[in-house]
C-alpha cells in the first residue's frame, strides 16, 4: 500500500510546492504594479519636505494643505481638475458615441447586405486597420488648419466615425451571433431596413457594443498626441486631463512635491475606482479581442 | 410570346427587389469620414514629404527631404544633422521597444501558461489578472508624470531609498543618464503592457485544442515538455501576430518617451522617431518642417505596410493549412469508406 501510496503523494507534494512558487511570483509582479500607485497616494497626503527627506509606506497629514496648495498656488493655475475632467468627458463621450454607433451601422451594412463592393470595402478595412495614426498626423494637422479646426475639439470627436479596428470586432460579433433570417423576418412584417437596425440590431448586440464603448471610452480619456497636437493654443479651458498632467510635470517653478503627488493622483484613482468596478467585464473584453476568428 | 417575356420580365423585376442600395446607405458614413480625416491626410503627407521645410514650405523639392533623412545631403547644411537625429531616433525606438518586449513576452508567456494550467492551483487568479491589466489602463501621462516623481534624480523616493539603506553614496541618473533612462523607458512600457500580452496569449491558449494536452498528461509528459513540444509550436501564429502588432505599436512610441524628461531639457537617450516626427512639425509651430516630419512618416509607413503585410500573410497561410488538413481528412474518410464498402462486398 505504502509503497503505491507514495509516488503519488510526491506528485501532489511536487504540484503544490511549484504551485506555492508561482503564487508567490504572482504576488511579487502584483506588487510591481500597485507599489508605484501606492507610494503616488502615501505621497498625495505627506509635505514636500517629508517626501524628499525619507520614503514612507504610511499616509502623511498634509492632504487638506495639498488640496489647498493646488487650489491657490499660481504655479498650478493650469490645472483645474473640474474643467479637465469636464473637457476629457466631452470628448470621450462624444468621440465613443460616434465610434460605436457608427462602427455598429458599417457591420451591420456589410453583414447583412450583399451589395457589389461588399467585399472590397471589408477588404479595405481590414488592410487600413494597421495604419498607425502618427503617420498621418503631418498630413491631418496641416489640413485641420487649413480649415481652421485647430483649437476645436471637432477633429477629435468626428473622425472617430471611422473606426476600422471596431467595424472589424463588430462585424466578427454579428457573424457569431446574428442571424439573418430576423432581417427577413422584420422585412415580412413591414419593417424598414433603419428600423430594423435601430430596434432589432442594436440591442442585439449589446454585449459587443459595451465591450467596444468601454475600451473607446478609456482610449479617449488617455489621448495626449491628438488633442496636444490640435489644441494648438492651450487655452485653459480647452486642455484635457493629461494635458494638463503635461503641463504640470513640465514646471520646473513647483517646488510642491506634494501637491504634484496630490495632483498625479487626483487624474489615477477616479480611472483606477471605474477600472475595478467594470474589471471583470474589462479582462474579458481584452480577450475576445485577442481571438483572432 | 409576348405574355412569356411579360412574365419573364416580371420575374426578372421580383428577382431584382434588391437590398443592395441599403448596404451602400450604412456604410457610406463611414467611408465618407474616412476620406476626409483619414485617407486624405495620408496623402497629404505624402504631398508635404516633397515640399519644403520651415518658411520655404511652399517650394517644391522633390525627393529632398528624403535624400536628408536617409542620406544626409540635398538640403544644404542641415542634412547631416537631420539625418543623425532620424536614424538615431529609430535606433533608440529599436533598442527601446527589444529592450521592453523581451522581458514583457517572458513574463507574459510565463504567468499564461501557469494561469491556464489546470493541474496548477494558484489561488487568486483572477485577482491577479485584474491587478496586472490595471497600469494598462492608467493614462499614459500620469504613469510617465509619477514614475518621472518617483524616480526623481534629487527628492526621488526610489533614489532617497537606496541612498539611505547605503547601496548607493550618490543618486542615479534616472532620467537623464545615458543607460538609466532608456532602461526607466523600457521598464515602463513592459509595466504597462504585460497584463494585456499576458491576457491576448491566454486567450490564445484557452482556444488550443485541449485533447492534445489531455493525451500528453495522460503519456506522462511533464511540464516543461508539454511547453516545448505542444503549447509553443501552436501557439506560433498568436505568438508571430502579438510580436508583429507589439513592433507596430513600437513604432508609434510617444507618450512616454515625450514626457518622461527632466522639466522641458529633452534627451537624446530616450527621444523615438515619433517624438522626432512631432518635433518637426509642430514644436517648430510657426514654421514648421512639414516636410522633414512627412518623409519619416511615409518611411514609417512603409516599415508599417511591410509589418502588416508579414502578419496578413501568415494569418492567410494558416487558413490555407486549415484547409489542405481538411481536405485531407475527407480524403482519408472517404478511402475508409470505400475500404470499408469493399470488404462487405468480399
Amino acid at each position: 500500500m505504502s509503497v503505491e501510496k507514495q509516488p503519488k503523494d510526491n506528485y501532489t507534494f511536487k504540484l503544490r510546492v511549484k504551485s506555492g512558487i508561482l503564487f508567490g511570483v504572482c504576488v511579487l509582479l502584483t506588487l510591481i504594479c500597485l507599489v508605484p500607485i501606492y507610494i503616488l497616494i502615501v505621497n498625495a497626503t505627506r509635505s514636500h519636505t517629508e517626501i524628499a527627506n525619507s520614503l514612507s509606506l504610511i499616509p502623511g497629514s498634509h492632504l487638506m494643505k495639498n488640496i489647498n496648495t493646488i487650489a491657490t498656488d499660481p504655479n498650478f493655475a493650469s490645472f483645474n481638475a473640474l474643467i479637465g475632467f469636464r473637457n476629457s468627458a466631452i470628448i470621450s463621450v462624444g468621440a465613443t458615441f460616434f465610434s460605436v454607433l457608427f462602427s455598429a451601422l458599417t457591420a451591420y451594412g456589410l453583414y447583412v447586405y450583399d451589395f457589389k463592393l461588399r467585399g472590397p470595402a471589408y477588404t479595405f478595412i481590414l488592410g487600413v486597420m494597421m495604419i498607425p495614426m502618427q503617420v498621418t498626423s503631418v498630413g491631418f494637422l496641416q489640413f485641420m488648419i487649413k480649415l481652421n479646426l485647430n483649437d476645436s475639439y471637432i477633429p477629435l470627436i468626428i473622425p472617430t466615425i471611422a473606426a476600422p479596428a471596431i467595424v472589424f470586432f463588430m462585424r466578427q460579433y454579428l457573424q457569431s451571433s446574428f442571424p439573418l433570417d430576423i432581417v427577413e423576418a422584420a422585412r415580412i412584417d413591414g419593417c424598414s431596413e433603419f428600423r430594423t437596425f435601430i430596434t432589432i440590431a442594436i440591442p442585439m448586440m449589446k454585449p459587443a457594443i459595451a465591450v467596444q464603448a468601454i475600451f473607446a471610452f478609456i482610449a479617449n480619456w488617455n489621448n495626449f498626441y491628438q488633442p496636444s497636437m490640435l489644441l494648438i493654443s492651450r487655452k485653459e479651458n480647452q486642455l484635457t486631463m493629461p494635458m494638463m498632467i503635461s503641463i504640470l510635470k513640465s514646471n520646473d517653478k513647483i517646488a510642491d512635491y506634494g501637491a504634484v503627488y496630490y495632483a498625479i493622483a487626483l487624474s489615477i484613482v477616479p480611472l483606477i475606482i471605474a477600472y475595478l468596478l467594470l474589471s471583470r467585464f474589462i479582462v474579458e473584453g481584452v480577450a475576445l479581442g485577442g481571438v483572432k476568428e | 410570346m409576348a405574355s412569356t417575356a411579360q412574365r419573364n420580365m416580371r420575374s426578372v423585376n421580383i428577382r431584382s427587389v434588391s437590398y443592395a442600395k441599403y448596404g451602400y446607405f450604412f456604410i457610406l458614413p463611414f467611408f465618407l469620414v474616412y476620406c476626409f480625416f483619414q485617407l486624405w491626410p495620408l496623402i497629404n503627407t505624402f504631398v508635404l514629404s516633397v515640399y519644403g521645410n520651415g518658411k520655404a514650405f511652399d517650394e517644391f523639392i522633390g525627393l529632398g527631404n528624403f535624400e536628408a533623412i536617409l542620406f544626409g545631403t540635398g538640403m544644404g547644411r542641415q542634412s547631416a544633422a537631420i539625418q543623425e537625429q532620424f536614424f538615431r531616433t529609430l535606433g533608440n525606438t529599436f533598442i527601446v521597444w527589444v529592450g521592453n518586449f523581451i522581458p514583457q513576452i517572458a513574463i507574459s508567456l510565463a504567468l499564461a501558461v501557469w494561469f491556464t494550467d489546470a493541474k496548477l492551483k494558484i489561488p487568486g487568479k483572477g485577482f491577479f489578472k485584474v491587478i496586472m491589466y490595471m497600469p494598462n489602463i492608467i493614462t499614459a501621462a500620469s504613469v510617465a508624470a509619477l514614475f518621472l516623481k518617483l524616480f526623481d534624480e534629487t527628492y526621488g523616493p526610489i533614489n532617497t531609498f537606496l541612498q539611505d539603506m547605503g547601496l548607493i553614496s550618490e543618486p542615479i541618473k534616472f532620467v537623464s543618464g545615458p543607460v538609466a533612462s532608456k532602461v526607466m523607458v523600457m521598464f515602463i512600457q513592459c509595466w504597462m503592457w504585460f497584463g494585456n500580452t499576458m491576457i491576448m496569449l491566454m486567450s490564445g491558449i484557452m482556444g488550443l485544442n485541449p485533447s492534445l494536452f489531455e493525451a500528453a498528461n495522460i503519456d506522462g509528459a511533464s511540464s516543461g515538455q508539454v511547453f516545448r513540444k505542444i503549447t509553443l509550436p501552436l501557439l506560433r501564429p498568436i505568438m508571430l501576430y502579438t510580436v508583429i502588432t507589439s513592433m507596430i505599436g513600437g513604432l508609434q512610441m510617444y507618450d512616454i518617451p515625450y514626457m518622461y524628461i527632466n522639466g522641458t531639457s529633452r534627451n537624446e537617450y530616450t527621444k523615438t522617431v515619433a517624438v522626432f516626427i512631432y518635433e518637426h512639425f509642430r514644436e517648430t509651430m510657426p514654421n514648421p518642417n512639414y516636410g522633414f516630419s512627412g518623409a519619416a512618416s511615409i518611411i514609417l509607413f512603409i516599415i508599417t505596410v511591410i509589418l502588416g503585410s508579414i502578419t496578413f500573410y501568415t494569418q492567410r497561410d494558416k487558413d490555407a493549412i486549415a484547409r489542405k488538413k481538411e481536405r485531407k481528412a475527407h480524403m482519408k474518410a472517404l478511402k475508409a469508406k470505400q475500404s470499408g464498402l469493399g470488404g462487405m462486398e468480399i
